[in-house]
């Protein structure tokens, strides 16, 4: 892919979202249009007034639009970090909880919210970032002290999220009542209800940030394609590379989980989908999969609030009710054409190279 | 401009893998590694690349130690092809070549017009310039380890080191694969089984033993029946009747005495 047609997917990838945003916002009782949306977005930053009643007003600014904003943001930030694990750790299994933040974020959040931690100064988020954070540390801890390749840093993982997963069932089953098994219960399964801009701007800070860790470390993720060992060959500091990487994906994903609980599937399937279309190199892997966990998640957020309308289903429920269907789609579809011949797509971090009769299937390959 | 190893040694888990060796390949030339299955050819290739750090002795580059010099510095310099790549990623075989380009990019830079042209070479050289676009799964083990040493070539380096790259090969592509390496313009030092094919395509010979050096020298020096029974403990015939008078190695049943 040109330059030229990489900014092009960009901006239409950008305008795309942009659209999704104000669509999700629209949607719903109260009967709101898009034009409505972006003209009370016009007027709070600065425009005239939008003419729309205070109510409706509030529902799209106080109510609708962060939600939509937080959804974007958190599709974003898993997805992208799912990508980025995914090609770190050379484990296609691996996605943004796997370092155990979200059962870590769990067992925080219990802790204010069951047994009543911090004596009421503390939110769930504060206490949900806070067990994120330890929960991470946990697992650096063990990984370092176990020799610190990949394999331990996601065994590391597995460990630790279980022993959080433990904690939590423990102090529900012990001490929560029903009222507040069912909130944890939401929460957990991810939800964006009750998304406030003070939710939204902490985590596009943050996304902001890791995007452009990222960014910046695009060619050594495509570098640890053969391991760490080739990685290294291909001039990576491999440590410090993997450590920044890890500290960036945590903390992002500390502060999405904080805000919206943990919403699975996005981070663990979306690159790989994105991978199909676009092929391995990270210069276009990230970008394509911000914009498409974004997408995807503001219209997921869409259903889930609409579907069972006033009652609001767990976000996490429907990503995976509509992803995996797609996933698997994807995954019949995709693997044939790359393995039996020449591929359609272009490759992204190589020469141009029409395929025509040159590229021809190898008859005696094998898999 | 040249890579050498002074008194290298590397031991891990207690057990010292390379004990004291050293290797001042003439730039340009073909050095074969030989010795037996864990006598340290292959951690003496990681000591070289810089991938390992030497606990005692040291490895320098034109004269500074490798440990000094930057890890992208020294991968413009010296490649590395391992014994066995694999890969989960989906990659074609002008991706896996272009992963080479890696340490002549800037973050965030598309790949440049050189950096094209330099995979482009890479993959003719090695005879896969028409394979470009096909899935580096679907390819042979002789394929994938020629779209591994274009990858190698494709970093522009001096220095090429190469573990075993005959493995699982069939004799012709085994004969493809070091007449190429022999024929390349760089140092090339390339940790090898088979006494014939290195007796037939490099120009100095070391052999490890135990971690050590036993021996060192030109093929006709190096191979001959006593050193092939000191450390390989097997017996065989060995006669100048290789090309340009090179040894050839008959082995032969039973045990030396």
């Amino acid at each position: 892919m040109t330059a030229g047609r990489s900014a092009a997917a960009a901006a239409a990838g950008l305008v795309l979202l942009a659209l999704s945003v104000a669509a999700a916002t629209a949607l719903g009782p109260a009967g709101i249009t898009v034009p409505e949306v972006a003209a009370v977005a016009w007027s709070r930053t600065g425009g005239p007034e939008s003419g729309l009643s205070a109510v409706r007003e509030g529902i799209v600014w106080e109510l609708r639009l962060p939600r939509a904003l937080l959804a974007a943001v958190c599709g974003a930030g898993l997805a992208v970090c799912g990508a980025v694990l995914q090609s770190l750790l050379r484990n296609p299994l691996a996605d943004p909880f796997v370092l155990g933040v979200s059962s870590g974020a769990s067992t925080g959040a219990v802790l204010v919210v069951v047994l009543g931690v911090g004596g009421g100064l503390l939110s769930l988020s504060t206490g949900a970032f806070a067990g994120a954070c330890v929960s991470f540390a946990l697992v650096l801890l063990l990984s370092r002290l176990s020799g610190g390749t990949t394999a331990k840093v996601v065994l590391s993982g597995v460990a630790v999220m279980q022993l959080f997963s433990a904690l939590t069932s423990l102090i529900v089953y012990s001490s929560a009542d029903a009222e507040q098994a069912r909130s944890v219960l939401f929460w957990l399964l991810g939800s964006l209800s009750g998304a406030r801009w003070d939710d939204v701007w902490p985590c596009a800070a943050a996304l902001v940030a890791a995007l452009a860790v990222f960014a910046s470390r695009a060619r050594e993720l495509d570098a640890f394609a053969f391991g760490e060992d080739a990685a290294a060959a291909l001039g990576v500091a491999v440590g410090r590379t993997r450590l920044v990487l890890l500290l960036a994906t945590a903390l992002l994903t500390a502060f999405l989980v904080s805000s919206a609980g943990a919403i699975g599937f996005v981070g663990l399937v979306l690159p790989h989908a994105v991978r199909a279309l676009t092929g391995p190199g990270h210069r276009h892997v990230l970008p394509a999969s911000a914009l498409a966990g974004a997408v995807f998640l503001v219209w997921v957020d869409a259903l889930s609030r609409n579907v069972f309308a006033p009652q609001d289903l767990p976000v996490g429920v429907v990503t995976s009710l509509i992803g995996v269907p797609a996933f698997m789609y994807i995954l019949y579809r995709g693997r044939p054409s790359r393995s039996a011949g020449p591929k359609r797509r272009r490759p992204l971090d190589a020469h141009p190279r029409p395929a025509g009769p040159t590229a021809r299937a190898s008859a005696g390959g094998r898999r | 401009m040249s890579l050498l190893a002074h008194e290298v040694s590397w031991s891990v888990g207690g057990r010292l893998v390379v004990d004291g060796v050293s290797l001042a390949p003439a730039p340009g030339t073909t050095t074969g590694l030989l010795g037996p299955n864990g006598s340290g050819k292959s951690s003496l290739l990681r000591l070289l690349a810089g991938l390992r750090p030497a606990d005692a002795g040291v490895v320098e580059l034109d004269g500074v130690p490798l440990a000094r010099v930057g890890r992208r510095t020294a991968a413009r310099r010296i490649a590395v092809v391992e014994q066995n790549a694999a890969t989960e990623t989906d990659l074609t075989v002008a991706e896996v070549a272009g992963l080479g380009r890696i340490p002549h990019r800037r973050a965030w830079s598309a790949p440049s017009r050189s950096d094209e042209d330099a995979v482009e070479r890479a993959l003719e050289r090695v005879g896969l310039a028409d394979r470009a676009e096909e899935a580096w799964h679907t390819l042979s083990g002789g394929e994938r380890q020629r779209a591994q040493i274009a990858r190698a070539l494709a970093q522009g380096p001096h220095e090429l080191l190469l573990d075993e790259p005959t493995n699982h090969l069939d004799i012709a592509h085994q004969l493809d694969v070091l007449d190429l390496v022999a024929r390349l313009e760089v140092t090339a030092v390339v940790a090898l089984h088979d006494l014939n094919l290195a007796a037939m395509f490099c120009d100095r010979l070391l052999v490890l033993k135990d971690g050590r050096a036993v021996a060192a020298g030109t093929p006709a020096e190096v191979i001959t029946e006593d050193l092939i029974a000191e450390v390989y403990g097997v017996r065989a015939e060995v006669e100048p009747r290789g090309p340009e008078a090179r040894p050839s190695v008959r082995f032969l049943p039973g045990r030396p005495v």
